[in-house]
């Protein structure tokens, strides 16, 4: 029988590489077993423009390297009951945050690398600048921005990981995040 | 000579010359380390391995505390494992490890750590400092974003090897391990490339050059065998 109630679930996607997407789509057939308790209210995989209200649980991938993730991410903690650092990026900041070695004032730096010295053709930044949000002096991991209240680790968390903890908050219990399995970073 | 001493309220006999981590290790006692290696001698610079001992006022790190008849030491309290925690997340924190992108991924003493003192998050902010990597040596590298200063590197080639190619310059969280006067490792003409110190850094920091994500795997029981060669006579790998 279907649940009376479905939880509100939301994964979020802010400064990384989706690569924890992709683990949470190596789920596979799983994804029926979790269909079957959860809405999928806002995602990356899901054609939903703006962060509703009410929600249960935000999977939220990456670091906050930008504006719009910083509105994004205040956005999603204001209305979710409990939000889960997804993965490295959300975590540590991981790879996003290599270029807060470079020092605060990085940001005019990265910006020429990737679209000046790098570009083959037309070297130039984008006529229109609101197409590129502005950067953030420093990329921040999720907790340095908004409470979090469980941190999923690995680069990607494996499947398995992820299973793990959806299945415990299924089951109406706290997460235990223990041992190499649930813990390694990397 | 042997002494009698507790070790969480078990009666163990140690020998004489020997260090609490020695005495709780042969007794079967765990107890986390990350500057200890086998075959060098103990510093007592990482912390992990503090313990309560009664009478001190101050914990102790067990690697260079020496057994004492009557000592009655604890390893596991739930202040220890706090502590033990915030030295792991302390290191994480200082310089910039990237487990994702490192040499060491899966074969890093630090990133074991983290797991086994149930690290899920920092809570410390990053420091995110620039530091070098010296590529200059032919064969080996290092990076010193990921480097802990535990001086496993320095004492292996100062003990084991015998060249003293590496030595620490600079105070608190402005040290860094050197090779020679702090010159490029590929310049320092007392080093015989023999790889030592790969083989003893517990991270990725130092690195054999050509391998890349998680790919470097090291021998640290070379190190002993050498010691145990050298010292007991023992020759066996």
């Amino acid at each position: 029988m279907e649940p009376v109630t479905k939880i509100k679930l939301a994964t979020v996607w802010l400064g990384g590489c989706a690569g924890c997407h992709m683990s949470f789509l190596d789920l596979d057939e799983w994804l029926f077993e979790l269909a079957k308790h959860v809405d999928l209210v806002f995602s990356p995989i899901a054609d939903v423009k703006h962060f509703p209200e009410g929600v249960d649980v935000a999977l939220v991938e990456g670091a906050v390297a930008n504006e719009d993730n910083l509105a994004l991410v205040k956005r999603v903690r204001a209305n979710s009951k409990m939000l889960i650092s997804f993965g490295d990026c959300a975590v540590t900041g991981n790879v996003t945050a290599l270029r807060n070695t470079l020092g605060l004032d990085n940001v005019e730096a990265v910006l020429d690398r990737v679209y000046k010295d790098a570009a083959l053709l037309f070297p130039h930044m984008p006529d229109d600048t609101s197409v590129v949000p502005p950067l953030l002096e420093q990329v921040m991991p999720v907790h340095s921005v908004v409470p979090v209240d469980i941190y999923l680790p690995g680069c990607p968390p494996p499947a398995p990981r992820i299973r793990a903890l959806l299945e415990q908050l299924l089951a109406g219990q706290t997460p235990k995040m223990e041992g190499r399995d649930m813990l390694k970073f990397g | 000579m042997s002494k009698t001493l507790t070790l969480n309220g078990k009666l163990i006999t140690a020998r004489d010359d020997e260090t609490l981590l020695e005495a709780a290790q042969d007794n079967g006692i765990h107890i986390h380390t990350l500057c200890h290696l086998e075959g060098t001698s103990d510093v007592g610079a990482c912390r992990l391995c503090l313990v309560e001992v009664q009478g001190s006022n101050k914990l102790l790190p067990a690697c260079t505390t020496m057994v004492q008849e009557g000592m009655v030491a604890t390893t596991e309290t739930e202040q220890l494992n706090a502590y033990r925690r915030q030295i792991v997340e302390l290191f994480f924190a200082e310089r910039n490890h990237v487990c994702a992108v490192c040499v060491a991924n899966n074969h890093c003493e630090l990133q074991d750590l983290g797991v086994a003192v149930g690290m899920d998050h920092v809570r410390y902010d990053y420091l995110f400092p620039t530091e070098k990597v010296d590529l200059t040596h032919p064969l080996f590298g290092i990076d010193h974003n990921r480097c802990i200063m535990c001086t496993r590197c320095v004492r292996t080639c100062d003990e084991i090897e015998g060249a003293h190619v590496w030595d620490v310059s600079g105070r608190g969280i402005k040290s860094h391990v050197i090779t020679e006067l702090s010159q490029p490792w590929g310049e320092a003409l007392s080093c015989t490339s023999c790889g030592k110190c790969v083989m003893a850094c517990p991270t990725g920091a130092i690195f054999k050059q050509g391998s890349t994500v998680a790919e470097m795997v090291k021998d640290r029981s070379k190190l002993s065998f050498l010691m145990n060669a050298r010292e007991k006579k023992v020759w066996n790998l």
